[in-house]
Parts: structure tokens; sequence; C-alpha cells
């Protein structure tokens, strides 16, 4: 898989376009540069994004490079002394130089984290618009199919599934794909709901557009703002999945620089050297975090006025 | 009429701000009024025009975003500015209770009617669970409700709005208080039961020797059950007096202009259209000047630009216009 | 409410038939569960062998069917690693996992109802802020980095607390705050969102206007009424937890099904893989139907319906 389309799908998600459009954008714009939780976390999902984008040229080190005799150098803040100026992050204990795998492991978490997010959020879509938009029977055996999913433990299917077909990133994406579409099934199911009752989807049926043109043209764009927030926490949702198999060794498998398995990789050495720890676990941290204040903050703006 | 001896309620120059995103809303502007034991006191006037927000800022339930100013604000003489607020707490519900508007949403739906009722009794120390236990069924008894001590049982949700409201009443009066406020009381109900609960309020009010302040928007019922009536508008008392007087001979335009458009019984010829105030209530944000009703007065003069003094009578009839005495008089 | 029982309970009979379908099928549909049984290099004829011996060659449906009916008997097969049947295997460990989460439960309700009902009552204050960032960094932590950071500072720094092991209920403590933590965030913001709503309630008023003291208020009018949904909830949690066990037994070496779980899958020991997929998912299914059922009876106006 190519990082390239994925990561930069992820900038433009997080820094919406310039757009000429003159008040209702120019209004969501405003808003959005008055919410300092959103600015924050969108600046530091693009620099995530870029880094990982351009890892290759931001990289100061091969991250597979192994050098056995300057294993587990620590970063100059935690030991100057013992530090290398050459690796400004410090070394692993294969002596990888640690800045260079954790952009190379920003690649993994913003891959699968999206494509994951791809995958469950159709399911759960095409689900929740169908239940909400239609009702009835199809409502019950969606009901039923969100039920039974609630029903199995996530970590443990994952790693089962995992242990059987091996821990490519395809398989991690496609099993975390199957097993979080439930919350995107939930809330559009009551978004559509209420969408549906409205004038304009009356107005549509009544001159006779198709039910898949109404979906597509009507529904969708309606329950769209509820989407992108719910899209935004399952991909931190999957992110956190993808560390948590990685560092069970059942995810990622190494040498890919998975920042769940650098911390697997790094807790037999947590006495002496906890750095090894922070540092991949902080990060897997900082992008979830930004990606939460994301979420949150398109709620916010996108909220009616008045309401938070 | 009553003494001094008798004022239940005291309050002068009462203010209400609410801090807006467009500036301080002056939702409640320099509100002098007084209750006394064994009378009716209605409030009346538009929605929005500060009515409610003055009952609860009487008792000190305002929103927390809502600040409250007075010169004096007494109860039974005491102090109720400077009173700390368990203070408060020992007289709400015991001697001041108030009605609120919606008795769909103003009972607890989780809790059932006799724990409701028999709660504000216990609190405040009236006796023990037997006694309020029979407290509230001979109240529930006594505000119509049949099969008094089955309702104990039973949650808000099995009741109907009319018995929700009496139910209410039922619980403001568990402990006897010397001053009820009602919020509205009728409004949300339907338009035959309102006549049963305001006539039990009436009742009440003259058997346990109450204060009753009704606030409302329904000249109607002023004109059925007040002794006296505070007219509001745009958060000020524009006229105050003895209903009677109010009535007959109203001193301020706006008084007049909700008088046209009720009709009245045997004063109000067959055919004749009724009244409208033309405009809109001004905006109570920021600061204002004069009369607040000038905009669609149609005695407006440059005078009514000036801050307008309150002038009054002997017989404790006020009113807030420049116009003299006489000018709405009608020629009958 | 008998009505609303039963359509309850045979939801949940039919999500448990889907589930124990899914357990049984996961790990036969994934590979050839006969050639992991004999390993990969075995001969054709052993692989055939196994194969019949397992009964591995008739129709899956009949496979599911027997696998069923022995599994409702209370027999989940034998473990392919330790000379045991899966249900005492199962049965042994549960114990710990029952504590663990349990305890996990209690600590994130410590935290989360009192932050929750203190933000919503200082609403869009610093205190309001300061819990909401609290959750908002705690959805934000891997689970297993939390149990390290842990480890690192109670465990290595400090030594207060044993860092693995199941030996004495101090072994729980780190192993059931890092599960606690987890739900505390969700619970919380629950929590506060259904007290902001209380609060702003009719009724909230009429309490005041009673005089009741600000505790009476609080608890027997509002959070009485806040709290139905994080009951309901919180029993999900529960279950939520059972699942999440599996990272934080295996940090902590924490004998309970989390910890089997994780061994299991990682020696392929399937019969245990699914047994404990079986039971895991069935408590999470009577979970849900016990939060319904306590939900409704919370609520009266379900529970007289």
């Amino acid at each position: 898989m190519d990082p390239i389309p994925a990561a930069s799908a992820i900038a433009d998600a997080a820094l919406p376009a310039h757009a000429a459009a003159p008040m209702p954008q120019r209004r969501l714009w405003r808003r959005m540069l008055g919410n300092p939780g959103l600015v924050v976390a969108a600046l530091v999902l693009g620099l995530i994004a870029i880094m990982a984008v351009a890892a290759p040229l931001v990289a100061p080190h091969d991250p597979y490079e192994q050098s056995l005799d300057t294993r587990m150098t620590p970063p100059a803040f935690v030991d100057a002394e013992r530090s290398d100026p050459a690796h400004l992050l410090g070394t692993d204990n294969l002596g990888r130089d640690y800045l260079s795998r954790l952009i190379y492991g920003a690649r993994i978490s913003l891959l699968i984290g999206f494509f994951t997010m791809l995958v469950s959020g159709v399911i759960g879509t095409v689900l929740g618009i169908a239940a909400g938009y239609f009702g009835g029977r199809t409502d019950m055996v969606v009901s039923f199919l969100v039920t039974t999913r609630l029903s199995l433990p996530v970590v443990m299917v994952a790693l089962a599934v995992v242990a059987v077909l091996g821990g490519s990133l395809q398989v991690v994406v496609l099993v975390l794909g199957l097993l979080l579409w439930d919350r995107f099934a939930v809330v559009m199911r009551s978004a559509t709901m209420q969408v549906r009752g409205r004038e304009y989807i009356t107005a549509a049926r009544a001159i006779g557009c198709s039910v898949p043109r109404i979906l597509w043209g009507e529904v969708l764009p309606n329950v769209l703002s509820g989407l992108v927030v719910i899209a935004s926490y399952e991909m931190a949702q999957a992110i956190l999945l993808e560390a948590a198999l990685s560092f069970l060794g059942l995810g990622v498998q190494p040498p890919l620089p998975s920042w769940g398995l650098m911390v697997s990789e790094a807790k037999e050495f947590m006495l002496f050297e906890p750095w090894m720890i922070m540092l991949p676990g902080a990060a897997i941290c900082l992008l979830v975090l930004a990606i939460n204040l994301l979420g949150d903050g398109i709620r916010d703006i996108t909220a009616p006025e008045g309401r938070s | 009429m009553s003494g001094a001896g008798d004022i239940v309620l005291d309050v002068q120059n009462l203010e209400v701000d609410i801090p807006t995103p467009g500036g301080m809303l002056h939702a409640v502007r320099g509100v002098s009024l007084t209750a006394r034991r064994g009378e009716t006191l209605c409030i009346v006037g538009e929605s929005g025009c500060g009515k409610s927000l003055t009952s609860l800022a009487l008792m000190g339930l305002l929103p927390a975003i809502a600040a409250r100013r007075a010169e004096r604000l007494s109860f039974a003489g005491e102090d109720l500015l400077r009173a700390p607020a368990s203070r408060l707490r020992a007289l709400r519900g015991d001697r001041m209770a108030m009605i609120f508007q919606d008795p769909m949403t103003c009972l607890n739906p989780s809790l059932t009617i006799g724990d409701q009722l028999t709660e504000t009794f216990l609190r405040h120390g009236k006796g023990n669970r037997r006694s309020a236990r029979d407290r509230a069924v001979a109240l529930l008894e006594r505000v119509g409700i049949a099969g008094a001590a089955g309702r104990l049982g039973q949650y808000p949700h099995q009741l109907s709005g009319g018995l929700r409201q009496r139910v209410v009443i039922a619980m403001a009066l568990m402990c006897g208080p010397d001053l009820l406020l009602a919020d509205e009381p009728t409004t949300a109900l339907d338009a035959t039961i309102q006549l049963g609960i305001l006539q039990l309020l009436a009742e009440l009010q003259r058997e346990m020797r109450m204060a009753l302040v009704l606030v409302t928007h329904d000249l109607g019922i002023v004109a059925r059950i007040a002794d006296r009536v505070a007219v509001m508008y745009a958060g000020e008392v524009v006229e105050e007096g003895s209903a009677a007087v109010v009535f007959d001979a109203p001193r301020h335009p706006y008084t007049r202009g909700l008088m046209d458009c009720i009709p009245q019984p045997g004063r109000t010829p067959p055919g004749t259209r009724l009244g409208t105030i033309p405009g809109l209530v001004p905006s109570l944000v920021g600061d204002m000047q004069g009369c607040a009703f000038r905009g669609r007065c149609p005695h407006a003069m440059p005078a009514c630009t000036e801050p307008v003094a309150v002038r009054g009578d002997a017989e404790g009839h006020a009113w807030r216009c420049v116009l003299p005495e006489n000018a709405l008089e009608r020629a009958a | 409410m008998l009505r609303f029982a039963a359509r309850r309970l045979l939801l949940a009979l039919a999500v448990a038939l889907a589930v124990s379908a899914i357990a049984f099928l996961l790990l036969r549909v994934s590979g050839d569960l006969a050639t992991t049984l004999a390993g990969e290099e075995a001969a054709p004829a052993e692989i055939e062998r196994i194969r019949s011996l397992y009964g591995l060659d008739r129709p899956l449906v009949v496979q599911y069917g027997e696998w069923l009916l022995r599994s409702l008997s209370g027999d989940l097969g034998r473990s392919l690693f330790y000379p045991e049947s899966v249900a005492n295997l199962i049965l042994d460990r549960l114990p710990n996992t029952a504590i663990l989460a349990g305890l996990g439960l209690v600590i994130a309700l410590l935290l989360s109802l009192p932050l929750g009902v203190v933000a919503a009552m200082w609403r869009n204050t610093w205190i309001d802020r300061t819990a909401l960032g609290i959750a908002v960094l705690g959805q934000a932590m891997p689970s297993f980095w939390f149990a390290l950071l842990l480890i690192f500072f109670f465990g290595l720094t400090l030594g207060w607390l044993p860092v693995s092991g199941t030996e004495s209920l101090a072994n729980f403590v780190m192993p059931a705050v890092a599960l606690g933590w987890f739900s505390t965030p969700v619970l919380m913001r629950l929590t506060r969102a259904g007290m902001v709503e209380v609060l702003g309630a009719d009724y909230i008023r009429t309490a005041h206007a009673k005089g009741l003291p600000v505790h009476v208020v609080l608890v027997k009018h509002a959070l009485r009424n806040a709290v139905a949904p994080v009951v309901a909830l919180a029993s999900v949690q529960f279950g939520n937890m059972l699942s999440g066990s599996v990272v934080i037994e295996t940090v902590f070496a924490l004998q309970g099904i989390g910890y089997l779980a994780w061994e299991a899958i990682s020696r392929k020991d399937f019969p245990v893989v699914q047994g404990i997929l079986l039971v895991v998912a069935l408590f999470y299914v009577l979970l849900t139907l016990v939060s319904d059922l306590l939900n409704a009876w919370l609520d009266p106006r379900i529970r007289e319906g």
C-alpha cells in the first residue's frame, strides 16, 4: 500500500481547502479559528501527516539500519553524557535511530487508522442509513447485527484472526474494519431517522426521485457532519487497537516500526531506559489526542448556534 | 384594608440583569411590590415582560448567570438580601412556597407522589413520617384528588396534567406557607381545567390566610381573583393598585391597551372590534432611558424620553406615566 | 414490563446463537484446522487421520450443531496445550478476571461519577474543563502504555506494588486501576451530560423551591435521574473490561481468562480460544440483557408501562 494518498487525505480532512464561497463558508472558518482546540489539533495532525508522507526526506536515518555498537543511546535530554548528537531521540536495543523509527511509525498508524476508518465507515454508514431510512424489518436486522457485533470482544477476535492469517497491514486493517463499524451504524441510523421526516425528503419522494438518489443526494449530505465526527473517533480507536495488537505481538510484525511494537520491544529495558517506552507511547497519545480533539472541534463548530 | 403588620413580602427596586452575547439584558428594572397576608396580588403582563423572572428572583431561584439587586427584599420583616443561603433554604418550601407553570415537568419522574409530598414536610422538621403522610393525604383530598391515599405510591406519569397540578399545589402547601407564589399555574392546562385550579387556589388562599402572588398573562384570571394588580411592561411595573381601581380607571396607556384587548361582559358593546397594541416590545439589552412603552403609545410626547417618575394617589394606586390623571378616562 | 422483558430475552437468545456461530466459524474458516493441529510439516495421511479424529471431515453445520450441543452441556473440548478441559481452564481463571473487572468498574465509577457531577455543576468553569481534560487525555492513552507507566512508577520506582502475578490482592491494584481508567472517560462524559440535562429540568427547580439542601437535590433528585444511562453503560463497560482484560492481564501477567486467551492464541490452542470467545460473548449478551432490564426498572415509565 502506498502511504501517500492516505496521509494526504488525512491532511485534507484536517485542513479544509480554501473556498471562495461567501457567507456560510466564511462563518465556518471564523468559528473554526475561534476554537483553539481545533486549530491546535489540526496543526499537530497536519504536522504528523506531513512527516509521515515525507518520512524518507525528514527521517535522519534509515529506520531499519542496525548498529550494534550504539545500542540504546539515550536522547540528550535524558542523559547528555551518553547521548549521541547523530541520534536526536536516541537508538533502540538494536541501535536503530529512534526518531526515524518514530517518523516511519506515524505512517503505519495513519495508514491503518485511515483505512480501517474507511472500511468500517462504509459498512457502518450503509447499514445505518438503510436501517434509519427503511426502518421496520431492515432496522431490526441491523439492530441485531449491531448487538451481535457488540457482543464480540474486539481485542480477542482481532488477536485470533491475526494469529491465523498473519500480521500484515492488510489483515489488521480488514479485521479492525470489520469490527469497528458499530458506532457508525448506530449514529448514522439515528441521524437518518431524524432527516427522513424532513420536508425536503418528502419533496424529493414526491417528485419521483429514486431511493438511491434520495439516499445519496439528500440523506447523506445531511448526516455528513455527524459522520465526520464519528470517523475521527473511529480512526483514533483503530490506531489505539493497532498499537495494542502490535504490542501483544499479534499485529504489525517486526521489523516494521509500529509504535505499539516499539513499546513492546522497549518494555524489558523499562527499568533502566524508561524513555524508550515513553517516547512511542507519547507519540500514540499525541496522535490520538489530536484526532479526538479535531473530532470534538468539528462537532462543536457544526453544532447549531447556542448548542455545545 | 390590612395594616402594615400584615405585609408578608416587601420588595423595593428589584433589578435582574442577565448577561447575553449582545450586552447586558435588564430583564427586571426597578420593580417594587408588596404582598399582604390574606391578599391576592396578580402580576400581569405579556410574555417576556419579566414577570416570571421577578417571581423567581423573589424566591432566590434565578438561574446562576442572572444577577439580582434590590434596595429592599424582606419577607415577614426579615431581610432576605443579607440572609445566608441556609436561611433561605429554611424559608423556601416552609414559609414561602412556589408553584410552577408546567406540572408535566416540575414533578420528579422517578419519585413517587408520596415521596415528593412528604419530603418538604420532613425536611423542614414538621413531624414524623406518619404525620407527613397524614398531612399529604389530607391535602390531596383538599385539592380535590379522589382516593388520595392510593395516589401516594404512584408516579407522576400515571396522573393527568390537571391532577398533577393539584399535586403540585398540595406539595407547595405541605408546610402551610405564609406566601405562595404561583407562576402561570394554569397556562399549561386545558381551558376546562383552568377554572377549577384557579378557584381552588383562591379558596386555599382564603382558608390558609396566605399571601398569594399569582403571575399571569391572562387578564380574565386577574379579574376573577385579584385583590391587587401589578401590570408589568418591559421589565417595569407600569401600574399597580387594587384590582377594582385598576380595572375601572387605568392610568397607564399600556394597561388601557391591555383592557381593550379583551372583551368585558357588560362593558364591551356587541360588535365592537377588540383593540390591539401596535408595535413590538423593545429590546431590553443595554441602557435605556424614559418610558419603555413610548414607541407603541398613542399618547407619546417629548417628556416620555426623560426618566418617568412613579405617581400615586392615597388609595395605593400608583402608575409610571406623565399623562394627566384623567387623560385616559372614556367619554362614556 | 413483561412484554418488554420477553422481547429483550428473545433478542438476547438470537444474538447468543449468532455469536456462538461466529466463535465457531472464525477458527474454521480462517484456515484448515487439521493442518494446523497436525503441524505444517505433517504428512498428508497424518493430517487426514487428525481430520477424521476430530470430526473435521463432516459438514460444517453438523460440526457446529455438535459443538453447540456439547458446549451447552458444559463440554468445551480439551486444550491442545494444557492437559485439561477447556471448561476447567476457563473456570479456573474466571474468578481472577471477575475480581479484576469488578474492581476496575468500581474504580471507574468512583472516578467518573463524582467528576461528572462536579463538572456538570460547575459547567464551563475551570473545574469542568479540568475534568474534561482528564477524560480527553484518558481516551487518548493506549491502555498497555498506561499500564506500563503504572508499573514503572508504582512498581519499579516506588516499589509500592507488585508488578506481576496473581498471588495477592495487591497484585490486582494496578491492573484494576489501568482497566478502570479506560472506562472512566466515557462514563464521566455520560454522567456529566446526564447531570447537565437533569440540572436544567423543572423538577430540580421545584426541589430547590422546596428548600431542600443541595446534597439532597443533587443525589436524590438529580443523580437518580441522570444515572440510569450510566448504569446501563456501566454494565456494558464491565463486558468491555472482560475483553479489555486481554491487554491488561498480559501486561501484568495476571492469571485471568484474558491472559489465558493471549497465551492460547499465541500457541494456536484453538479449542481454548473458541471457549473463551464463547464465554465472554455470552457473558456480554447476558450483561446487556441485565442492563436493559435494570434500566427499564429504574425508569418507572417503562416499569409500569
